[in-house]
């Protein structure tokens, strides 16, 4: 495989990972979030803060990341619990503007010259430094994260999620506890978000704000999108997608970015419900009825 | 002991008393109807009673247990289960996986051990499943388990949403208008599986206009209008209240 195709293939698998985990918030639970990506970066710089400065190996680094990350996934969940559809984007949107804007003034952060010289993982004295064993090792989380999405969505606990998006107030009638499972799936989602915050940073060795602003959020939204919602099979497809179209859109150079807008208009106008989704991108909270 | 106790429920929406000091109960294995015109505060109780709206004042109890400010998915743990006037299913469901989610609350293998890939939570799921099918044989929808719930004819989904409900193994079953909208044969149907509901001992709470319905059916009624209630009572002394006959037919002059 040459170097540029490893290197799409990583970036892909990170992208999955992140994918997946928005799709349980928005494709499962039925939320709305706008800010995803800061919990991307959150994994990314608590990653490189703690190997920088505590010289934390990657192992305890990336775990740093996920339970970070799941923590502020946990106190963004809870404002979820009374706020619905357009007050929740709004809520989720300046969540993410502001996680950012952390990142681009604190001084531990870098502001934005962002963080340099991020170790590349080792782990047990093995080096994950070269492509390929890189490669692997997004391969190794990718297939964690597809294991405990696949078996979380197949449980009874998938079931509740899927009835909780379909009639928040017919599910609590059923004895199912709609808030803690609101608070929950944040958690979860904010937690695999980190971990593919933390394998980015590794990766790249390089950090800036720039990596998890909004358009980093939108583009996680249109991988779920494009994927289909509440299908993980449809993440995975969706981040793959939208991590090689604009890299095959290259040659068109100018019109590169009209192509590439192009292409998600035609998809959401003849398969609002994505390549292999089930539910169509609801739009309540635009289109009131 | 009585099964549910409704004591002075009120509920006050700005200056209109939707539920004014409402008082009743419920004995176990009976069927009560409770019924009243248009806007008599019938849904508010339903409302109340499964937690779904904070009372202005008075209390619900079940068992004996005052329910107090309890959120409805305890309730419902505690043995209360519902149907809506406007039906509520999960539309991006099968029908089996919409009775499955009755199921909920009666997990064997709770929280993350759920997740954990193993034999036990497999028979746990095979054994909801099972009783699922059997309340889909119940309500007459066994072939239809893997439709998709909104592909249901009307009359289907109104029995589904029993079979959900039944699925919670509730005390106590409160329908809310199971007969709206169904045509005559479907409200045979109807009769024919609330009957069956009755013979095996289960509570029923039923809302409903249709009166063939009511009578045939429950063991009293109680009559609703302008949030009071105006008669409690065996089918037949009620068909004949004065009260009843005023407010349904307004007062002759």
């Amino acid at each position: 495989m040459s170097a540029y195709l490893l290197h799409l293939a990583i970036l892909g698998g990170i992208y999955v990972i992140l994918a997946i985990s928005l799709n349980l918030i928005i494709g499962y639970a039925g939320q709305v979030s706008l800010g995803h990506a800061a919990f991307f970066g959150i994994g990314a710089y608590v990653s490189a803060l703690t190997s920088l400065h505590l010289n934390f190996p990657f192992p305890l680094a990336a775990l740093s990341a996920i339970l970070f990350s799941g923590g502020c996934g946990f106190l963004l969940g809870l404002p979820t619990l009374r706020l619905k559809e357009d007050y929740l984007a709004i809520v989720t949107l300046g969540f993410g503007v502001i996680v950012d804007l952390v990142f681009l003034n604190l001084e531990i952060t870098g502001g934005p010259d962002g963080l340099a010289g991020i170790a590349p993982p080792r782990i047990l004295g093995v080096s994950f430094r070269a492509p390929g064993m890189y490669l692997l090792l997004v391969l190794l989380a990718v297939i964690l994260t597809l294991i405990l999405t696949y078996r979380l969505v197949n449980s009874y606990h998938g079931r509740a999620l899927r009835a909780i998006r379909d009639h928040e107030v017919t599910a609590q009638v059923m004895g199912i506890n709609t808030p803690a499972y609101k608070v929950a799936i944040f958690t979860l989602a904010a937690a695999l978000a980190g971990m593919a915050g933390s394998l980015y940073a590794h990766y790249i060795t390089f950090i800036n704000p720039e990596s998890f602003g909004l358009h980093t959020s939108i583009l996680a939204l249109c991988m779920v999108v494009l994927g289909g919602m509440g299908s993980i099979a449809g993440a995975v497809v969706g981040a793959l997608a939208l991590t090689v179209l604009p890299e095959m859109l290259r040659q068109f150079k100018a019109y590169q970015d009209l192509i590439y807008g192009g292409l998600l208009v035609a998809l959401l106008i003849w398969r609002p419900e994505g390549l292999l989704g089930k539910g169509k991108l609801s739009l309540k909270f635009i289109s009131r009825e | 002991m009585e099964l549910l106790t409704v004591n002075h429920l009120t509920k006050h929406f700005g200056g209109v008393k939707a539920v004014d000091g409402v008082s009743f109960a419920v004995e176990p294995g009976e069927i009560i109807g409770l019924i009243g015109p248009n806007g008599a505060g019938k849904t508010t109780c339903f409302n109340l009673i499964s937690g779904l709206i904070p009372p202005t004042g008075g209390e619900v109890s079940l068992q004996g247990e005052s329910l107090g400010t309890l959120a409805p998915y305890y309730r419902a743990r505690r043995g209360l289960a519902r149907t809506f006037q406007n039906i509520q299913l999960f539309s991006g469901m099968t029908v089996l996986e919409n009775v499955l989610t009755g199921c909920h609350q009666r997990q064997e293998v709770g929280g993350l051990r759920a997740l954990w890939p193993g034999a036990k939570a497999r028979r746990a799921e095979a054994r909801a499943e099972e009783l699922a099918r059997e309340l889909l044989e119940l309500v007459g929808l066994a072939e239809k388990g893997d439709f998709p719930a909104d592909a249901l004819a009307y009359g289907e989904q109104r029995r589904l949403e029993i079979a959900r409900a039944l699925a919670q193994e509730p005390q106590l079953l409160m329908l809310d208008e199971p007969a709206a909208g169904l045509n005559s044969r479907e409200t045979e149907d109807l009769m024919t599986l609330l009957t069956q509901l009755r013979e095996r001992g289960i509570t029923l709470l039923i809302i409903e206009h249709d009166m063939t319905l009511i009578m045939g059916l429950c063991h009293r009624v109680v009559v609703l209008d302008h949030g009071q209630v105006i008669a409690v009572g065996p089918p037949a002394t009620i068909r004949r209240d004065p009260r009843v006959i005023e407010a349904y037919l307004g007062r002759e002059d």
